[in-house]
């Protein structure tokens, strides 16, 4: 497991394989929990962290993630930032429309994963990658 | 570095010449390493093997371990290494029963004192480098694919389909459900249903620590699959925050019957199906 975590420094994990999937969320529920987050909090947050990483291998064709705790002072919470260099996203609205995919799945992971954290912030450019930046909050 | 013809043929008459002597301090610098955890006859063996081997190679006049007269060399040292592997040595200890060749030639070679015989030397040890990281790779290679063996065992022992009560069948699920599991779960599912003739079948996500999309969508093709063979599934084992996550997430699971625990929804069935259930009978007894 993933004990042995120094907390103070951001975590980093290259997604390349379903493999590395289960590690980040491994990775992120160890962060949560020492950021006390409620379980349900933790259980959204990792829920998340696995639609946007499996996003990153099979959409983004791998790329890296970086797991950090957040602090504005009155709450401490995760931050995850996923970041690849595959192909980008043309229409952002329709790929955050429930039940659009063009993958196969139920559609629901981007748009699920962020009603599921506090912060949830996307840059992407066709042709340049896509880096998803995502906090959740302690309550 | 590569070895020219002629310092092949020199390997391969040096290799000849002192065949005893080679054989036996090879075997005693690996028995060395050992530390008796190999029968010296069965080292012998190995050394007579690999001994037989070289001499093949270089009598052939082996460039590198890639060209092609080495490959029964390469057959030699894989077989090795896989045994080595599979007997739970370290990739050091076997590395080092290639490595020790070294020292065996060079006390053969000790007494020419020409700049040709350290120039042969060179050559020769460059050679064993090359087979030691050879042997390296190999049993990489070896536990590479014992763990990928492990983890197809753990898979099979870790899905099983239970029988609850005659005519219902559960399927408790622990741990990451991805793709491979998803389907031996499903497979495992529709052909117990197929064998005991059950027409529930309750899936249980208790040990699931997370249910992403993924799962999810793993878990209702194994439902519509089925329900095509006439069967009624019910998911139970959805604790408060993997509800409140589905909820958020957007997943519908439709008509699908779901249950907080196990023991719901086998009382569910049950009742479904016209058994009396202990619950009912004290209410009527009271």
């Amino acid at each position: 497991m993933t004990t042995g975590v120094d907390l103070g420094q951001p975590q980093a994990q290259a997604i390349r394989s379903d493999e590395d999937v289960v590690r980040v969320r491994q990775l992120v529920r160890t962060v949560a929990v020492a950021v006390k987050l409620s379980l349900v909090d933790q259980t959204k947050v990792v829920t998340a962290a696995s639609e946007l990483a499996r996003n990153t291998l099979v959409y983004g064709g791998g790329g890296t993630v970086e797991v950090s705790t957040a602090d504005n002072g009155r709450r401490k919470g995760v931050r995850i930032v996923f970041a690849d260099t595959g192909p980008g996203i043309a229409d952002l609205d329709l790929a955050l429309t429930d039940g659009y995919t063009t993958g196969g799945g139920l559609g629901l992971g981007l748009s699920g994963a962020r009603r599921l954290v506090d912060e949830f912030d996307i840059r992407t450019a066709v042709g340049e990658g896509t880096r998803i930046t995502v906090t959740k909050w302690s309550r | 570095m590569a070895l020219s013809a002629e310092q092949s043929s020199r390997l391969a008459g040096l290799l000849t010449r002192h065949e005893e002597q080679v054989t036996q301090r090879w075997t005693e610098a690996i028995a060395g390493s050992m530390r008796g955890r190999l029968s010296q006859a069965e080292l012998r063996r190995q050394v007579q093997d690999l001994h037989r081997g070289m001499i093949v190679a270089s009598e052939q006049g082996v460039i590198d371990l890639d060209s092609e007269q080495a490959s029964e060399l390469r057959a030699v040292l894989s077989e090795l290494s896989r045994g080595r592997a599979r007997q739970g040595f370290s990739a050091t200890e076997t590395a080092v029963s290639v490595f020790a060749l070294k020292d065996v030639l060079l006390d053969l070679m000790e007494d020419q004192s020409d700049g040709g015989a350290l120039r042969d030397y060179v050559a020769f040890a460059a050679l064993v480098d090359q087979m030691g990281l050879f042997t390296f790779e190999s049993y990489v290679r070896t536990r590479e694919s014992l763990i990928a063996d492990q983890a197809e065992q753990l898979l099979e022992l870790s899905t099983p389909v239970v029988k609850l009560w005659e005519g219902v069948v559960a399927v408790p699920l622990v741990g990451t459900l991805d793709s491979a599991r998803a389907q031996v779960v499903m497979e495992r599912l529709l052909q117990t249903l197929v064998d005991t003739g059950s027409p529930y079948a309750i899936i249980d996500i208790t040990g699931v620590p997370a249910v992403d999309t993924q799962v999810a969508q793993h878990i209702l093709k194994t439902v519509v699959a089925a329900r095509l063979m006439g069967a009624d599934c019910i998911i139970s084992g959805i604790r408060p925050q993997i509800a409140q996550t589905i909820v958020a997430l957007g997943i519908e699971f439709g008509d699908i019957a779901t249950k907080a625990s196990l023991a719901d929804a086998l009382r569910h069935v049950l009742r479904l199906s016209g058994v009396e259930t202990g619950r009912r009978q004290h209410r009527r007894e009271a």
